[in-house]
C-alpha cells in the first residue's frame, strides 16, 4: 500500500489531443437502447453544448465519460485517459454539476466546500472557498445549511463545488433547470467567464436552447440515443434554414427535419 | 492551468481524502443534537433493562449469582457487534439520503477510501455510544467492563471486524438497489443474534446448529467471553479461530461491494440513488 500527496502539478490546458474522445459509444438498459453508437471528440478549451429532449441520451453520455455508468461498449478517454480504468488519473482535473445529485443539506456551504476541496486536495482553500464566495455571491449564505437555501442560491453552491478545483473539464449537466430568467442568465455568465479566464473545456448537457446558443461554440443534436447533427450553432440553423436553435430542435424533435437543407 | 487546480496521480491510498470524509460525518454528527443523543440513548437503555434483570435472576438462581456479569458483558459486547455495523452503514446511507453518492463517485474519492472513512466513522459513533453504556454498569451493577483487560481488546478487535464485514456487504447491497434495500440495515444482524449465542452457550444448539454458529466469528467471542467470565479461562484458540474467518470475511464482503459496485455503475444506479 502506497500513500499518495497532493499534488499540484498536472498537464497543461494546451495537452496535446482532445479533452474529450468518445467512440462508439452504446448503453443498453435492459432492451432499451439510451444511447447507440455515439461518437465525438472535444477539443481542449472549447464549449460544446449536448441538446436532446427528454430520453435522448445526454445524461447517460455525461454519466458514461464521467465513468458513473459504464458503456455497454465503446470507448470513452477523458484529458487523455481511458474511463473507468485510468478514472483515478483525471479525476482531479474535473468536475461536473448535475439536478440528479445534492449537496448534503445539513452541512452549511462552508462545510460542503470545506469537504469536497479537502477531498480534491486544493491547496490554500480556505482562499478558495473565499475566492468563489465572492465570485459566485455566495458570502452572504456561507455559513447556512445548504438544505435551507432557495434553488437559485443551491445552483450557485452546487457551481462553487463543480470549480472548487478550478477544472480543467467541466461537465454541467441542466445547469440552469429551474432557475428564475435573472439567475440562470447570471450562472451562464459564470460559465462563459470561467471558460475564458481559465482556458477550460465546458461539456453542457441542456433542454434550454438560448443558453446553448448562446455559450457554446459547437452543438450536438440528439435523439433518441443517437447523434443527429454536429456543429456549430449559426452552421446549424443555416444548414435548417431556421432563425432559432430552438426552431431546429423542434425540427428534430417532431421529426421534421430528415433532410437538413445544403 | 492555475495555481489552484490539483491532480492526485491516482496510486495508492491518499489519507487526506479519507480525512476530508471523516470531517463530512463529523460536521454532520455535529450538526444535530438529537443524532448525538440517540447514539448514547440505545444502547444505555439496553444496559439499564437487561442489566436490572441480571441483577433479579443472579439473586433467585443459584448459577447466575456464580456467573456475575456475564449477562451484562453479553449486552456490552452485543452493542459493539450491532452499534458498529449499524454506525459504518448509517455513515453510507447518509450518502444515500443526501444524494450526494454522485459527487462523490465523481470525485478522485476511491472505493477502500471511502470504505476505510466509514470504518473509521463506525469507530466514531461507537466510542460515543458504548463510553457511557460501560460507566453505567459500573455505577449500577458495579460491573467493570474494562476490567477484563487484555481478553476485551481481542473480544473488540473480533467484533468490529464482523460488523464492519456486514457493514461492507450491507452498503454494496444498497449501492446497488437503491433504498429500498434500507431496512436490510437494520435487521441483518437480529438474524445473527441467535446463532452467535450472545446470551447462551452454544452446546444449547441442536448439533446442526451448532455447526452453523460456528462459522459465525461472533459465536467465538461469546463463548470466549463466558469462558473467561465463568471459568476464569482466557481462550486465545476461540480468538485466534475467529480472526482467520473475520479476515476470509471481510476479504469476501469487499470483493462483493466491489462487484456490486460494478453492478451499480452497469445499471447507471448511482446518479440519483432513490428507491
Amino acid at each position: 500500500m502506497t500513500f499518495e500527496q497532493p499534488a499540484t502539478a498536472h498537464l497543461p490546458a494546451s495537452a496535446p489531443g482532445p479533452a474529450i474522445d468518445v467512440a462508439h459509444l452504446v448503453k443498453l438498459y435492459k432492451t432499451t437502447r439510451a444511447v447507440d453508437d455515439v461518437s465525438f471528440t472535444i477539443a481542449r478549451g472549447s464549449i460544446t453544448g449536448l441538446l436532446g429532449g427528454n430520453g435522448a441520451g445526454k445524461t447517460t453520455t455525461i454519466a458514461m465519460i464521467m465513468g458513473l455508468v459504464l458503456p455497454t461498449s465503446g470507448r470513452v478517454q477523458v484529458l487523455g485517459r481511458a474511463m473507468p480504468a485510468q478514472s483515478a488519473e483525471v479525476l482531479g482535473r474535473m468536475n461536473f454539476e448535475s439536478p440528479y445529485v445534492d449537496m448534503p443539506m445539513r452541512l452549511t456551504v462552508r462545510q460542503n466546500l470545506t469537504v469536497f476541496g479537502k477531498l480534491y486536495a486544493v491547496p490554500h482553500l480556505r482562499d478558495r472557498i473565499d475566492a468563489l464566495a465572492a465570485d459566485l455571491d455566495l458570502k452572504e449564505f456561507l455559513d447556512r445549511p445548504s438544505g435551507k437555501l432557495s434553488s437559485g442560491q443551491k445552483t450557485r453552491v452546487a457551481l462553487a463545488k463543480a470549480l472548487i478545483n478550478q477544472p480543467e473539464l467541466l461537465l454541467l449537466d441542466e445547469p440552469t433547470a429551474s432557475l428564475d430568467p435573472d439567475t440562470a442568465d447570471w450562472i451562464r455568465q459564470h460559465i462563459d467567464a470561467y471558460r475564458r479566464t481559465n482556458n477550460a473545456t465546458i461539456l453542457l448537457a441542456s433542454h434550454n436552447m438560448l443558453e446553448v446558443e448562446r455559450l457554446c461554440d459547437r452543438v450536438i443534436i440528439m435523439k433518441r440515443g443517437r447523434i443527429e447533427d454536429d456543429d456549430s450553432p449559426s452552421n446549424i440553423m443555416l444548414r435548417y434554414n431556421r432563425a432559432t436553435l430552438e426552431e431546429v430542435f423542434l425540427d428534430v424533435a417532431r421529426g421534421r427535419a430528415q433532410e437538413p437543407v445544403s | 492551468m492555475t495555481d489552484v487546480a490539483t491532480a492526485d496521480t491516482g496510486r495508492g491510498i491518499a489519507p487526506h481524502r479519507i480525512g476530508a470524509m471523516i470531517l463530512r460525518y463529523w460536521y454532520l454528527l455535529i450538526s444535530s443534537w438529537p443524532r448525538l443523543l440517540e447514539l448514547v440513548y440505545w444502547p444505555a437503555l439496553q444496559i439499564v433493562t437487561w442489566g436490572f434483570l441480571q441483577t433479579y435472576i443472579a439473586e433467585n438462581a443459584g448459577f447466575f449469582a456464580r456467573a456475575g456479569g456475564t449477562f451484562i458483558g453479553a449486552i456490552i459486547l452485543w452493542d459493539i457487534l450491532f452499534r458498529g455495523q449499524l454506525g459504518f452503514s448509517i455513515s453510507f446511507l447518509e450518502e444515500m439520503w443526501a444524494r450526494n453518492l454522485g459527487n462523490l463517485m465523481m470525485s478522485p474519492l476511491k472505493p477502500i477510501e471511502f470504505l476505510i472513512s466509514l470504518m473509521i466513522m463506525s469507530l466514531i459513533r461507537l466510542a460515543i455510544g458504548i463510553v457511557p453504556m460501560t460507566l453505567l454498569a459500573i455505577f449500577f451493577f458495579h460491573f467493570n467492563f474494562y476490567s477484563l483487560g487484555l481478553p476485551l481488546i481481542a473480544f473488540f478487535c473480533n467484533l468490529i471486524f464482523t460488523s464492519w464485514s456486514l457493514g461492507i456487504f450491507v452498503s454494496g447491497l444498497v449501492l446497488r438497489n437503491g433504498l429500498g434495500a434500507e431496512s436490510i440495515v437494520w435487521t441483518l444482524m437480529f438474524g445473527i443474534l441467535p446463532l452467535a449465542c450472545v446470551y447462551y452457550p452454544v452446546s444449547v444448539l441442536p448439533h446442526w446448529l451448532q455447526i452453523v454458529a460456528w462459522i459465525l466469528p461472533p459465536t467465538y467471542v461469546f463463548e470466549g467471553m463466558r469462558a473467561l467470565l465463568i471459568d476464569h479461562v482466557f481462550r486465545a484458540d476461540l480468538m485466534v479461530d475467529a480472526l482467520l474467518i473475520n479476515a476470509a470475511l471481510f476479504v469476501v464482503s469487499f470483493a462483493i461491494f466491489m462487484a456490486l459496485l460494478n453492478s451499480a455503475r452497469r445499471a447507471g444506479s448511482l446518479l440519483g440513488g432513490g428507491e
